[in-house]
Parts: structure tokens; sequence; C-alpha cells
């Protein structure tokens, strides 16, 4: 019986549980003289039941299915001969490896070899074991938590906190999911990089002018040894984002401005929503815009002009990007600028100020930290954005601030470094996570920033 | 027979309907001998809706002009009228006759910037920029580049505040925030900023409405004293208000001026059957 089956019954127990506990509510109810002298409603008492059902079977099948493998497992290395546990772990893992693939079926058995074919046997009669008992216990378990939940209703039985209570810590496994994922995602590039910067020092890393992380994977392969200064690779962000947040300022805050302040009802309700499907198109589909259009348009402008612009320019990327991120600065702003109150407005003109000196003066002023907010979320945008400068940035690692020239940022490099074959003992590969926990901390203090500045806006109006 | 509330609160109902239908000419006098601004059929419109009808009203030099009436009768839109605020609003109109010292306030030379410096306005929530208390005061004689040094402007600010009597609870952190003072501060405050570009005339809409007593009292007696430079006019719910400041009290009904007169005639003996309902509480 395979596990599913014992999961479909546990569940069937579960719903009859709920059914037969909730009429046996009602009709304790009624003997009382109505569901009013009940603590809980009936349908409290049916859930009771669900979740006394289901839990406890649920947890115990978890907690089984992590720990059988590792007792099925040493066993059966049990039957190995003490010549065979001898050659090492290694030899051991790729023979268990084969045992349970012949035990699961995916693999066939090789005729010839007695000791391979005891192993499959007694692994698998274990499995079928374990899963028998687990099956059965679950089901059990499942069974009593209904008998419980049915024999304790009772007109005093306080059914619906129970329920509220469980619900209440349903609710909070399901908020720690992401925060446990972040935890565990910061730890893990946490540990990594700390392993790289075991192998090169953290000195070199931070303060290095000079990138190529072109180690050698094998002893017998020529390759330079690898130098990690990833100035280069912040400069290369820093000025693409420079780039971009120039493009995107002026032309977000100038339209934001134009929507709140000056636009009919009827432009608006046109061009806001037409502005933001820019921040809804891929931005793979960026990337290619600014190879295969931008890039080679800058280089012919260049080229007429008497400037050599590489085919790979900064320039290129950083406007692209500006683009992609007007939405972000207008958006907010735009959100920012409609809070501020129109009495505001009003006092302003009522003291003989023209709009524009209303909006200068006055509007922006009073929504200027909404408006540093959301230009900040908008600069963590464009440091963390990778497949436009993938695409039109480059690779070279040149350490410029030429906006005409190719240079490279954090995310291209993580992605070159771990796009292929790798080993992951290696400083190349490391790199990435060292440059990840670098963007990771960057992008984090300007959010913390961003929010702290909204915050503080937000208790200017009461 | 004993009449219930409710009957008698219709029956005032279709009384006032029936006299505002027969509704021909403002009770009263709306004429003073020495007006500062004067206002000859002005008719407002919002789209199809029309919210003023044929008003004619003086207002004149010093005098504290109260602008009383239900809830929707027009008040707040006629103050409005008076320095143009209304052109913010799109669908509205305002045809016939404003002007200020005889001087057409919505003819197409008039600069709506110049005008507004003229008549200034004090809204019904305090609204202090979110500047310092200087520079709220500072605004606008910054704008209209009326001081030419920074002396000059600390005069200005440091008269206004006194003028609006909130210079000694301020003139030691004038670099705090004006958002930061209480709510009778507040609209001291804005009083000072409307005075500091030196109009000739304050609007004052609802000004105490956010306030409490105290607060409101102050505001009443500063409200008097400025009657000393300039011309006011007020609208406000509180008929007690309007009897303690004002010298003349317009009443409004749906759009139409029903009453103009002496504020202790208006109070103790209206003309007009509909000002009498109002003032003596049977619907309002």
């Amino acid at each position: 019986m395979p596990l599913s089956n014992s999961l479909l019954i546990i569940l069937a127990i579960a719903l009859i549980g709920f059914f037969i506990t909730r009429q046996r509510a009602y009709s304790i109810a009624l003997k009382n003289g109505g569901v009013a002298k009940l603590h809980s409603l009936p349908l409290y008492y049916g859930y009771l039941a669900g979740i006394w059902a289901l839990v406890p079977a649920l947890i115990l099948l978890a907690c089984w299915s992590a720990f059988e493998n590792t007792l099925i497992n040493s066993s059966v290395l049990g039957l190995a001969p003490a010549d065979l546990v001898a050659q090492g772990e290694d030899q051991m893992a790729l023979l268990l490896n084969q045992v349970q693939n012949i035990a699961a079926g995916s693999i066939e058995a090789s005729p010839d070899d007695a000791l391979q074919a005891r192993m499959v046997a007694r692994m698998q009669s274990l499995q079928g074991t374990s899963l028998l008992i687990k099956s059965a216990l679950a089901i059990i378990l499942a069974v009593v938590g209904v008998l419980w939940a049915f024999k304790s209703v009772n007109p005093n039985y306080r059914a619906r906190i129970k329920v509220e209570g469980f619900v209440r810590i349903a609710m909070l496994l399901c908020a720690s999911v992401a925060v446990l994922t972040t935890v565990g995602i910061v730890f893990s590039v946490l540990f990594e990089s700390v392993r790289f910067f075991g192998k090169v020092p953290i000195s070199e890393f931070m303060l290095g002018t000079h990138w190529s992380p072109q180690t050698s994977i094998r002893e017998d392969q020529v390759a330079s040894e690898g130098s990690f200064g990833a100035i280069p690779l912040f400069l290369g962000t820093l000025l693409i984002s420079a780039i971009a947040l120039i493009v995107a300022v002026p032309i977000g805050l100038m339209s934001a401005i134009y929507l709140t302040e000056y636009a009919k009802p009827q432009v608006r309700a046109f061009a806001k929503p037409a502005m933001e499907i820019l921040a809804g198109i891929p931005t793979v589909v960026y990337g290619f815009f600014a190879a295969l259009t931008v890039a080679p348009a800058l280089r012919g402008w260049g080229e007429s002009i008497g400037l050599s612009v590489s085919s790979e320019s900064a320039l290129a990327a950083g406007l692209v990007m500006g683009v992609m991120i007007i939405p972000f600065v207008s958006s907010l702003s735009d959100d920012v600028l409609n809070a501020v109150p129109q009495t505001m407005r009003d006092g302003s003109l009522g003291l003989g100020a023209t709009k524009s000196e209303t909006i200068r003066q006055v509007v922006i002023p009073a929504a200027l930290p909404g408006i540093v907010g959301g230009v900040l979320l908008a600069a963590s945008r464009a440091i963390g954005e990778t497949m436009i400068v993938v695409m039109a940035a480059g690779l070279a690692a040149n350490m410029t601030v030429n906006p005409l020239e190719a240079v490279t940022t954090v995310t291209v490099q993580i992605v070159t470094l771990l796009t292929g074959d790798q080993e992951f003992d290696s400083a190349k590969t490391l790199a990435a996570f060292a440059l990840g926990l670098m963007l990771f901390i960057t992008t984090l203090v300007l959010n913390v920033i961003a929010l702290h500045v909204v915050r503080k806006y937000r208790e200017q109006y009461e | 027979m004993t009449k219930t509330a409710e009957t008698t609160s219709s029956d005032t109902q279709s009384r006032n309907s029936q006299l505002l239908a027969e509704f021909k000419e403002t009770t009263g006098n709306v004429r003073v001998t020495e007006p500062k601004m004067r206002m000859d059929n002005v008719n407002v419109h919002y789209g199809d809706n029309q919210a003023i009808f044929d008003v004619n009203l003086d207002l004149g030099k010093n005098e504290v002009l109260a602008m009383i009436g239900p809830s929707g009768c027009g008040k707040s839109t006629f103050l409005r009228c008076m320095n143009r605020m209304n052109d913010t609003v799109d669908s509205c109109r305002v045809t016939g006759s404003l002007t200020l010292d005889g001087e057409d306030i919505y003819a197409p030379e008039q600069d709506v910037v110049l005008l507004r410096a003229r008549v200034g306005m004090v809204f019904q929530k305090p609204n202090p920029f979110p500047k310092s208390i200087y520079d709220n005061v500072a605004y606008g004689p910054r704008i209209h580049g009326l001081a030419s040094s920074k002396d000059e402007l600390d005069q200005i600010v440091e008269t206004s505040l006194k003028r609006a009597s909130i210079w000694n609870e301020v003139k030691d952190r004038l670099d705090a925030p004006g958002t930061g003072l209480s709510g009778g501060q507040q609209q001291r405050l804005c009083i000072a900023r409307t005075i500091a570009v030196s109009p000739e005339i304050i609007l004052m809409d609802e000004p105490c409405s956010a306030l409490d007593p105290i607060a409101t009292a102050s505001i009443e007696e500063l409200i008097d004293e400025l009657r000393q430079n300039y011309a006011i006019a007020i609208v406000t719910h509180s008929m007690q208000q309007a009897a303690r400041v004002s010298q003349r009290t317009a009443y409004f009904h749906l759009g139409r001026l029903i009453e103009l007169g002496e504020t202790k005639k208006i109070f103790t003996n209206p003309s007009h059957e509909l000002t009498e309902n109002y003032i003596t509480g049977r619907f309002g």
C-alpha cells in the first residue's frame, strides 16, 4: 500500500470525524436546550475533530519519513563484508546508491552479484515493513484523534478557542516560511563567502582593482592564478546605476508632477496605466532592445561625431535601465504628490503664489521624503538588475568611469561565474557568493534607508 | 393637539421651500457707503448646477462681515469667488461683477496672483506648510519680493507674528516646524502668514471649526483686532461666533443671499422669515 493511499485514508477519517463530531455537538446542544447552550458553534467541534485527526498523523508521517532512510541504509550496509568497508566511504556511498536504484526499480540488477542481490532484498523488505508500520500507526493516530475530539464534546468544552489557537499557529508558520527562507539564503551566502575569504583575503577582494577570476580547475590546466579585486565591478555597477538614475529621476519626477498637478483627468486616466506598462515589460526584452537597438545606434552617433564608442557600452545599458525604472520613480512620486493635502496647495495659492511656485516650494518639499524613498527603491532595483547588463554592458572588468566604454557589473559577473561547469570549492565559484553578499548588503542598506525615509514622511500629516 | 418635533420640522421645511420660491431680492441694505469690495449679480455654476443666484453684496472698509447659513448654502463658494480661489476648480464658472476698489477682479488683464496677495485667505483646517515657523511666515513675502534684505524679512515675520498674537509663544523656536504647533497656534500661524503679504482683505472660511473653545476665543479676539487694518469676510457655522465678531451679517440659503443687516438686528429681530427660522434653530 503506497503512502498516498494512507494519506487519503487519513483525510477521509478527518472528514468523517468532522461530520460525526459536528452532528454529535448538534444533538448534545438540542438535549441541553439549543445551540446557544454550547460554548462554541457545532462547526468548531467538527473542525477540532478534523485537526486532531490530521495534525498528529501528518507529523508522525513526516518525522518517520525523515529518519527511516538513515536507519534502513545503515542496516543494509551492515551486510557488506569488512574488506569492502575498508575501501572507504566513497565506495560505500556508490554501492548504496546502486542498491537504492535497483530497489526502486529504476536500473537493472547485475545477475551475478550475490551481495548486491542480498542487499536489495533486505532494503526492499525493510522499506515494505517501514511503510506498513508507519501507515498503520498514522491511521490509528488519526482514529484516536477523532475519538478524542468526539468524546470531549460537551457544552463547556471551549472548542472555538482551541480552533482559533490552532489557526493562529498555522498562520504564524506560514509567516515564518518567508522569514526563514531569507535567513537561510543569507546564511548560505554568508558561509560560502567566509569560505571564499579563506582563499582570497578580504582586503584583496574589497580593495583590489583587478578582476580576472579565471583559475585552473584541474592541476594540469594552464591558467592564470586569478585575481579577485571587486572594485571594477562595483564601479561598473555604480556607473550604470548612476546613468540609469540620471535618466529615470528627472523623467519620472517630471511626469509624476505633470500627472498630479497639470494633467486633465482623462489624460491621467490614460497616461498613468500606460506608464506602468513599462514596469511590466520583461527585463530580458529590455536587454535585447539595449543590445540590438540602443548600443549600435549610440555607436553610430558616436562615430559620426568622432567619438569612439564601444559596441557594448555602459551608456547603452544605463539608458535602457533608466527607462526601465522610470515607472518606479514616477509611480511612487505620483502617490506621494497626491498624498500632499489639497489644503496645502490652497494655502499657498491663497497667498498669491503661482502654480509653479506652489509646486516647487510647497508640494515637492512636502513630498520630498517620499520621493527620496521612491528614488532609493529604484536605485536598489537598478543595482540588482541583471538581464539588461548581461546583454548590453559587456564582460570586460574595466576600471573606468567613461560611459562610452564597456564595463561589467556585479550581477553580470555572478552570472558568468556560475554558468557552465564548475567546481564548488574553487575560488572562482565561491567569488559569486562573496559578490552576492556585497550586493545584498548594498541593496539592504538602500532599502532600509528608503523605508526609514518613507516612514518619516508618513508622520508628517496626521 | 400637540405637534411632534418631526411634523414641526417638516412643516418648517415646506414653509421654507414656499418662502424660497417667493424670494425676489435680499432683505436689508446690501450696500455700504465706502465699499472695499462690491459684488453685483454674482452667479456661480459648477457644471450644470447653479450654486449662487444673483448675489449683490458690499464688503466695507474695516468691517467684519459674517456669512452664515445652513450647510450647502453657498457661503464658502461665494467667499472663494472673492479671491478667485474657485479658478482651481475646473468645472466652476463665475458671472457677474466683482470689484476691488472699483477694479474688476475677473477682468482678463487682472493678475490672479496679485489679486490673491491683496485678498488673503485663511482656511477651515489649519494648513501650515511643512516648513519652519519662520519660513511659513516668510513664504509670502519671499514669493512677492516684499523684503529686500534679511533684516527686513525678519522684521516682517516678527510684525506678522505679533499681529497674529502668537509671537510670544514661538519667538524662541522660529526654526521649529510649523506642523508641530497646537491646532490653535497653527491657525494663528496661518493668519500671520496671510498678514505677512499685507493684504487689504482677509477671507476666513470657518477658521475655528477645527479648534477647541479656548483657541477659538483667541482667534476671535484676534479677528476683532485685525479689523483696525483690514476688511474681513468670515464664513462661520457658529451663530454665536458671528454675533461676537461681526458688524454685519449675511444670511445665505440655497445659493441666495436672503438677508443682510447689522449683526445685532439679524440676531435679535430678523426681517425675513427664513432667517428667523434659521436663527431660532428650527432647522439648519
